[in-house]
C-alpha cells in the first residue's frame, strides 16, 4: 500500500476537502443567509407594501378592505397630495444638486491632494457628523437656525444681515427666520446628508487614473475641458451613488420637515401620519410606493443618459 | 542655413527631493530622427521625456522645441503627443472618439474630426473597429489606437513611453518594423523610451544612453554598439567583455577599461587568450562559450558552422587589434 500524500484527519480538513471538490456548495452556504434575509424578509415586506397599497380604507369603520381597487392610488392624486409628492421630489432635488456641488470639490481634494495625515482628518470630518445621533443634529441645527440664533447673530455681527434678510425674503422658500422656512430644512438636509455624497465621490475620483488626465492635457485639452470630458463622466457612477442616497433619503425622511421648516408635509411625513395615528395603512402603501418610482424613473434616465458606461 | 533641431535641451535639471532624476542634460534631436532614450530604470529617460511633453519642468536649464522655449508652455499647449506605456485610452470613449479626442477639443466639429479620425485608423489598420470601446481590444489594437490618436493631431513631435513593453515578442517585433515604416512614410520625428537595447538599435537613427539621471552617450546604434563611450554603456548595450586595466594590459593595450565583443573572438592555434571552457549555451546562430582569464569572466560567439569545442577542454583565441575598444573611464 503506497503512503498517503496528505492524510485527511480531522474534520476541518475533511471539510475543506468537501469544499475544494464543490466550490459551489461553500458559494450556496455562503450566500444562503443573505439571500433568505434580502429575497424573503426585505423583497416579501416590499411586496406586501406594494399588496397593501392596492387595499382601500373605510374611512367609516376604520378598517382595511382587502380587496383589490385603485380607488387608494386616485385618492393619491388628490391636489392635496399631489403638492405633498411635488413639495418633497422638489426638495430631493435641489437637496441633491446641492450636495453634488457641495462635495465634489472636497471629494476631489480628498481623492487627489490629501495624503497621509490630511487624508485621515478628511474621513474624520466627513465621518465625524455621523457619530452623533441624527435627533441632536437636527435640533442643534434649529437652535443655530433660530430667529435669535448664532446664523442671525453672525449676520449682524459681520453686517451681512441684508443677506440673510434678502434670501429670507424670497418667495415661496423664505420666511420669518431660517428655521421656520424651507430655506431651513434644505440647509439641514444638506448637512445631514453630505457624507453620503461625498464618500462615493471620492471613491470615484480615486479611481479615474492620472494618466488618463495627462493623456487629455496632452492631446489639448484645457483643465476645464479634461474636466467635462474625462473626470465627470468617469466619477460619474460615484456621483449617481452619492445622489441616490441623498435623493432617497430625503424622499423618505420624516423627522427634519417636522422640526424645521414650515411644517408642511412631505411624504416621510404623511407616510408616518396615515399610518400610525390614522390607520390608513393603504394610502401610507400608496405614498411609500411613489419613491421607489421615482427612483426606478432616476436611474432609468440615468442609465440612459450614459451615467453608468464607464463602469 | 542649418536646420532648426526639433528638440534641444540645455543643461537641463530636474531634482525629485534628493533624487537626480535628470542631472545636467544637453541633447539636441534632429528634425525627423527617430532617437530613442535607453537606459535601465530610474536612469531618468522618462522624465526627460516627459520634460518635452510638458508633465515636468526642468529646475535649471531650457528646452526648446522647434526653436521655441517651452519652459512657460504648458502640456496642452505644446504641439507633442505622447503613446503612453499604458495606453492611457478613455475607456468611456468609443474607439473612434478615443482618436478623434484630440481634435474635438480643440473645437473640431463632428463632421470635420470623425471622418479624419477614420483615415488615421485606416493608418493603423484598424478601420473596423471606430465603434468599440478600448476594452474590448487586444493589446496590440490599444497600441494601436494610442498611436493613432496621438498622430491624428499631426503633432511636430511624436513621444512614445515605453511604447512595446506590454507586447509580447513577436507582436513587439512586428511593431517594431510597423513603426519604423510609418515613422518613415509621415517624415516626423519620433522620440522613444525604452529599457530594451535590442530595440533602441534596431529602429533607432540615434539613440542616448543613460545613466543615473546623465547621457553616458549619444550617438549612432553602430557608435554606440562598436565604440562605448564608458563601462556602463559598454556593459548596458549589448553583452559586452568587459576588461579591467590590468587585462587589457595583457592583451597588449594600455592600461586603461576595455570592451571586447564576444563576436570578435575567435579559435586560433595560437592567441592571447587561453582557458578552459567553462560552459556553452547554445543560441540558434552560433554558440557562446566562457572562459575565466586572470580572474575575469570571458564571453565569446562563435558563429554557427564553426566546431565548438566542449565544456572543460582548452582553448585559444584571438581577436583583431582593433577590436579592443578602449573606454572613457578612469582606471
Amino acid at each position: 500500500m503506497s503512503p498517503a500524500i496528505f492524510a485527511a484527519t480531522t474534520i476541518a480538513s475533511r471539510l475543506t476537502g468537501v469544499f475544494w471538490r464543490r466550490p459551489k456548495l461553500l458559494l450556496g452556504l455562503l450566500l444562503a443567509p443573505p439571500l433568505l434575509w434580502l429575497g424573503m424578509i426585505y423583497l416579501g415586506s416590499l411586496a406586501a407594501l406594494l399588496v397593501q397599497s392596492f387595499y382601500s380604507f373605510d374611512d367609516f369603520s376604520g378598517l382595511v378592505v382587502p380587496q383589490f381597487t385603485l380607488t387608494t392610488y386616485a385618492k393619491l392624486a388628490s391636489p392635496a397630495n399631489l403638492s405633498i409628492i411635488l413639495r418633497t421630489l422638489l426638495m430631493a432635488l435641489a437637496v441633491t444638486l446641492a450636495s453634488a456641488i457641495i462635495a465634489f470639490p472636497v471629494a476631489y481634494y480628498a481623492a487627489r491632494y490629501a495624503r497621509g495625515r490630511w487624508k485621515a482628518v478628511f474621513y474624520l470630518g466627513v465621518m465625524l457628523p455621523l457619530w452623533s445621533s441624527y435627533l441632536v443634529k437636527v435640533y442643534a441645527f434649529k437652535l443655530i437656525l433660530a430667529k435669535e440664533g448664532i446664523v442671525t447673530w453672525a449676520a449682524s455681527a459681520t453686517h451681512t444681515d441684508w443677506l440673510l434678510n434678502a434670501a429670507l425674503a424670497l418667495p415661496f422658500v423664505g420666511g420669518a427666520s431660517l428655521s421656520s422656512s424651507y430655506l431651513g430644512t434644505f440647509i439641514v438636509f444638506c448637512y445631514v446628508w453630505l457624507p453620503y455624497m461625498i464618500l462615493p465621490m471620492q471613491a470615484a475620483i480615486e479611481r479615474v487614473p492620472l494618466g488618463l488626465l495627462e493623456a487629455s492635457s496632452d492631446l489639448g485639452a484645457t483643465a476645464r475641458q479634461t474636466f467635462w470630458t474625462v473626470t465627470l463622466p468617469l466619477a460619474l457612477p460615484g456621483v449617481i451613488a452619492g445622489s441616490i442616497f441623498t435623493f432617497s433619503l430625503t424622499l423618505g425622511d420624516y423627522i427634519i420637515p417636522q422640526i424645521i421648516g414650515t411644517s408642511a408635509s412631505f411624504i416621510g411625513m404623511a407616510v408616518y401620519q396615515l399610518q400610525g395615528t390614522a390607520g390608513n395603512v393603504p394610502l401610507a402603501a400608496a405614498f411609500a410606493v411613489i419613491p421607489i418610482l421615482i427612483m426606478l424613473v432616476y436611474l432609468t434616465l440615468a442609465r440612459k443618459a450614459g451615467a453608468f458606461d464607464a463602469l | 542655413m542649418p536646420q532648426t533641431p526639433a528638440v534641444t535641451f540645455s543643461a537641463v535639471t530636474r531634482h525629485f527631493g534628493p533624487v537626480k532624476a535628470v542631472d545636467g542634460v544637453d541633447l539636441t534631436v534632429a528634425e525627423g530622427a527617430f532617437f530613442a532614450m535607453l537606459g535601465p530604470s530610474g536612469s531618468g529617460k522618462t522624465t526627460c521625456l516627459r520634460l518635452i511633453s510638458g508633465f515636468e519642468r526642468p529646475d535649471h536649464g531650457a528646452i526648446h522645441i522647434f526653436g521655441q522655449d517651452v519652459s512657460a508652455v504648458p502640456p496642452h499647449l505644446r504641439n507633442v503627443n505622447t503613446v503612453f506605456q499604458d495606453y492611457a485610452l478613455f475607456p468611456h470613449l468609443s474607439v473612434l472618439d478615443n482618436v478623434a479626442y484630440g481634435l474635438m477639443v480643440k473645437g473640431m466639429g463632428k463632421a470635420q474630426r470623425l471622418p479624419k479620425a477614420e483615415a488615421m485608423l485606416d493608418v493603423v489598420k484598424l478601420a473596423d473597429y471606430g465603434a468599440r470601446k478600448p476594452a474590448q481590444l487586444s493589446g496590440g489594437q490599444r497600441q494601436r489606437v494610442a498611436l493613432a490618436r496621438a498622430l491624428v493631431n499631426e503633432p511636430k513631435v511624436l513621444l512614445l513611453d515605453e511604447p512595446l513593453g506590454a507586447l509580447d515578442l513577436k507582436l513587439r517585433e512586428a511593431m517594431q518594423d510597423e513603426l519604423k515604416a510609418l515613422q518613415r512614410r509621415l517624415g516626423l520625428t519620433f522620440i522613444f523610451v525604452t529599457h530594451d537595447q535590442g530595440e533602441a538599435l534596431s529602429m533607432a537613427d540615434s539613440l542616448a544612453v543613460f545613466d543615473k539621471g546623465k547621457i553616458a552617450q549619444i550617438g549612432t546604434p553602430a557608435q554606440v554598439y562598436t565604440q562605448p563611450a564608458t563601462r556602463f554603456v559598454a556593459d548596458f548595450v549589448g553583452s559586452s567583455n568587459l576588461l579591467p586595466p590590468a587585462l587589457t594590459q595583457a592583451l597588449g593595450g594600455p592600461a586603461q577599461w576595455a570592451s571586447l565583443r564576444p563576436e570578435a573572438l575567435r579559435l586560433a592555434d595560437s592567441g592571447p587568450i587561453s582557458g578552459v571552457v567553462q560552459s556553452h549555451r547554445y543560441l540558434g546562430t552560433g554558440t557562446r562559450i566562457s572562459l575565466t582569464l586572470h580572474g575575469t569572466d570571458l564571453a565569446a560567439f562563435l558563429p554557427a558552422g564553426s566546431p565548438v569545442p566542449a565544456e572543460g577542454s582548452r582553448v585559444t583565441l584571438t581577436f583583431a587589434p582593433e577590436a579592443l575598444h578602449l573606454l572613457g573611464d578612469a582606471p
